[in-house]
């Protein structure tokens, strides 16, 4: 098992023409079952070409109907990334994985609410995945975004973080000492993003094939202090936590526009003591991440 | 992106909230003469830098006289103003807002920000107005009111005043406050600003709310549809270093140690930071050098590091994705030629291509200390500068 995705999963690229979207739609499918996974891409311009043997749809919702695609990648610029959010949304989709940095918050803002309002009016509810994310893989099974795939190995550990190279680095550690991994995920560096470290900390614990989870974190935000409580009370499995920024400054913004410390619940100190309180296995040194989880399983 | 507090005011005022009469000056002639144009016999002069806490530091003075005004203009104009915010070195003032005195009776504290937890706009409101609000909200966070607006639907007038009530506006003047705080929710909404903060928000003895200061702080990834912000950006008010990184599109912020390091990716650039601290040293900066580092952003990067005399070592950590190793060690070795460097370069690299990577590095016959994991790296660095 994993989570979020697998081999089986049927996936539409918004944003698949431009040069980002073609560049990283080929090396998805050139990953595990990638050329059967991504089934169709998105360009009201281009309907009815194709490219790199994928089909083109004038939109997403046109796409999933014809190919029975389930969950869609945005490569989109910032302008119109938040308007392809919304439409995946409007397509029913159970998952939108969007890659796109530099979004205005204020676009977030607006698209996450109008998702919650319609969710909350019975409609479907869409998980998105980012923005600002190198996305999410399920090794041997399909990649779905920036990750490079050659560094991943199947196996039962789950990890997620907000960044992009510090979850390569979790997974490379991994796999040099033999311990595979279930699914990677990263949630994105944005301040208004859709999954949490808490809502990938609830599907690791219910998925059976993950036996520990390394969560890594950064300055910023309640996110991983939320998840921390929640684990303390719910989470069956082993943890390794590492949080970014101990050395970050506050009232600077480090590289992620989520990445301020804006008081004192949510530095990098504040939140390692209260992971350590919940019962993780933390860490100051991110070279330790994968011989701590093997020290634990 | 910051802006002054008379740029701030422009702001308010387009959307609705009362601002005192002022005028933006560069000289002590031009302070004077503004002085006598606004009139009256009480004037502020107020030095404009990005940084706060700018009254306790000598930068806000109250003149009785046009003398006054002559004389307080001249000597915070050009001062080097220190603050809380601005470090030991202090901001040269280079400008000045001259306002008409406030018949001030009570202030007030409110600001407009984002919530990361219900993903709305926060509007927050307090009776302590003209304080620091870290420490009001530290000591009596009951004094601070909130409530939580749908980006969509706006502050409803309902809501605005339930706030102003909440934090004693007298009667008369709530629809005063209501006016200024949907002022207030609406600029904040229309400009993109990630911050916005009006303390002290005051009442007059007329029963008129004014905005007495404004702090505004923008979603720098919104500003290509903000000219009117982008056209307050203070190229003086920035670090010259951060400025010129964002140039080439590197992601740089300046710190106090003597490592500086290279990293692609924000979040393993804080993790490379913090591991050199595990190890015994500080880093001089963050610095993302993003995803596509060419040989040109490498020997930027390593131009404005080494321009810091604080730096004796460097730090190079790239974690190879979809850059590959060996682009980045021909980056690094064509950088490390070109600007000559003379202090210990520590390189570390992982992933696509590492073993092409490393040989570059060692054939091209510089002083290069590789280093396998982080740990590594760091003890190395740390060890080199000692």
């Amino acid at each position: 098992m994993s989570i979020l995705i697998n081999k089986d999963t049927k996936i539409i690229t918004q944003g698949m023409t431009g040069k980002t979207g073609q560049f990283h739609t080929e090396k998805c499918q050139e990953y595990a079952n990638g050329k059967n996974c991504f089934v169709a891409g998105v360009n009201p311009k281009k309907a009815g070409e194709s490219l790199m043997g994928i089909p083109i749809f004038g939109t997403v919702k046109d796409a999933a109907a014809e190919t029975g695609a389930t969950v869609s990648v945005i490569y989109v610029p910032p302008p119109g990334a938040a308007a392809a959010i919304w439409e995946a949304v409007e397509a029913d989709l159970d998952l939108v994985v969007c890659i796109t940095e530099g979004i205005p918050v204020r676009d977030m803002l607006m698209v996450r609410n109008r998702m919650k309002k319609r969710e909350a009016a019975g409609g479907k509810k869409t998980l998105l995945l980012g923005p600002n994310c190198p996305g999410v893989i399920t090794p041997d099974e399909v990649k779905i975004g920036i990750m490079p795939g050659h560094i991943h190995r199947k196996g039962r550990i789950g990890v997620v973080s907000r960044s992009g190279t510090l979850t390569y680095e979790a997974v490379g550690q991994l796999t040099e000492i033999g311990l595979g991994q279930t699914t990677a995920v990263g949630t994105g560096g944005d301040p208004i993003n859709g999954l949490k470290h808490i809502d990938i900390m609830r599907l690791f614990n219910d998925d059976p094939d993950t036996y520990a989870v390394i969560m890594i974190g950064e300055i910023g935000g309640p996110d991983e202090a939320d998840a921390a409580v929640w684990c303390k009370a719910n989470m069956k499995k082993p943890i390794v936590g590492f949080i970014a920024g101990v050395t970050a400054p506050a009232g600077k913004r480090m590289g992620h526009a989520g990445a301020l410390i804006s008081g004192g619940a949510d530095t990098a100190d504040a939140k390692l003591a209260i992971m350590e309180e919940c019962g993780f296995t933390v860490t100051r040194d991110p070279s330790e991440m994968g011989k701590l989880i093997k020290k634990l399983i | 992106m910051k802006i002054h507090e008379y740029q701030g005011k422009q702001l308010l005022k387009k959307f609705g909230v009362a601002v005192p009469r002022g005028v933006f000056c560069q000289s002590v002639d031009e302070a004077v003469k503004a002085a006598e144009s606004l009139g009256g016999n009480l004037w502020v002069v107020k030095a404009q830098i990005h940084a706060g806490g700018r009254g306790k530091g000598g930068g806000v003075k109250v003149a009785k006289s046009l003398d006054e005004v002559r004389e307080f203009a001249g000597q915070i104009l050009g001062m080097q103003l220190v603050t809380h915010q601005t470090g030991p070195v202090g901001q040269k003032v280079r400008r000045l807002l001259i306002e008409e005195g406030a018949d001030i009776r009570k202030e007030y504290y409110v600001a407009a920000l984002t919530d990361r937890t219900t993903q709305t706009v926060a509007i927050m409101a307090s009776s302590e107005g003209g304080m620091d609000i870290e420490k009001v909200a530290h000591d009596t966070p009951e004094k601070i009111l909130k409530v939580f607006v749908d980006p969509e639907e706006g502050l409803s007038a309902k809501q605005a005043a339930e706030l102003a009530t909440g934090i004693g506006v007298p009667a008369a003047s709530v629809d005063s406050a209501v006016k200024a705080l949907q002022g207030l929710f609406k600029c904040y909404m229309e400009t993109d600003a990630s911050l916005a903060e009006i303390n002290p928000l005051i009442l007059e003895g007329d029963g008129n709310i004014k905005a007495i200061d404004a702090k505004f702080n923008f979603d720098s990834n919104a500003l290509y549809r903000q000219p009117e912000i982008m056209a307050f950006r203070d190229l003086d008010e920035e670090d010259p270093d951060e400025l010129e990184a964002s140039k080439h599109d590197l992601s740089y912020i300046s710190l106090d140690g003597n490592i500086g390091c290279l990293v692609n990716g924000a979040g393993l650039a804080m993790a490379t930071m913090d591991t050199i601290k595990l190890f015994g040293a500080e880093p001089a900066n963050f610095l993302d050098v993003g995803g596509g580092a060419t040989t040109e952003k490498v020997t930027s990067a390593f131009q404005i590091m080494l321009k810091n005399p604080k730096v004796k070592g460097i730090l190079v950590n790239i974690f190879g994705g979809i850059m590959r190793c060996d682009t980045i060690a021909t980056g690094v070795v064509a950088a490390a030629r070109e600007t000559h460097i003379a202090v210990p370069l520590v390189v570390r690299m992982k992933g696509t291509n590492e073993d092409i990577g490393k040989k570059i590095l060692s054939d091209s016959g510089l002083p290069i200390i590789t280093a396998d994991s982080m740990a590594d790296a760091a003890t190395k660095i740390v060890a080199a500068v000692k």
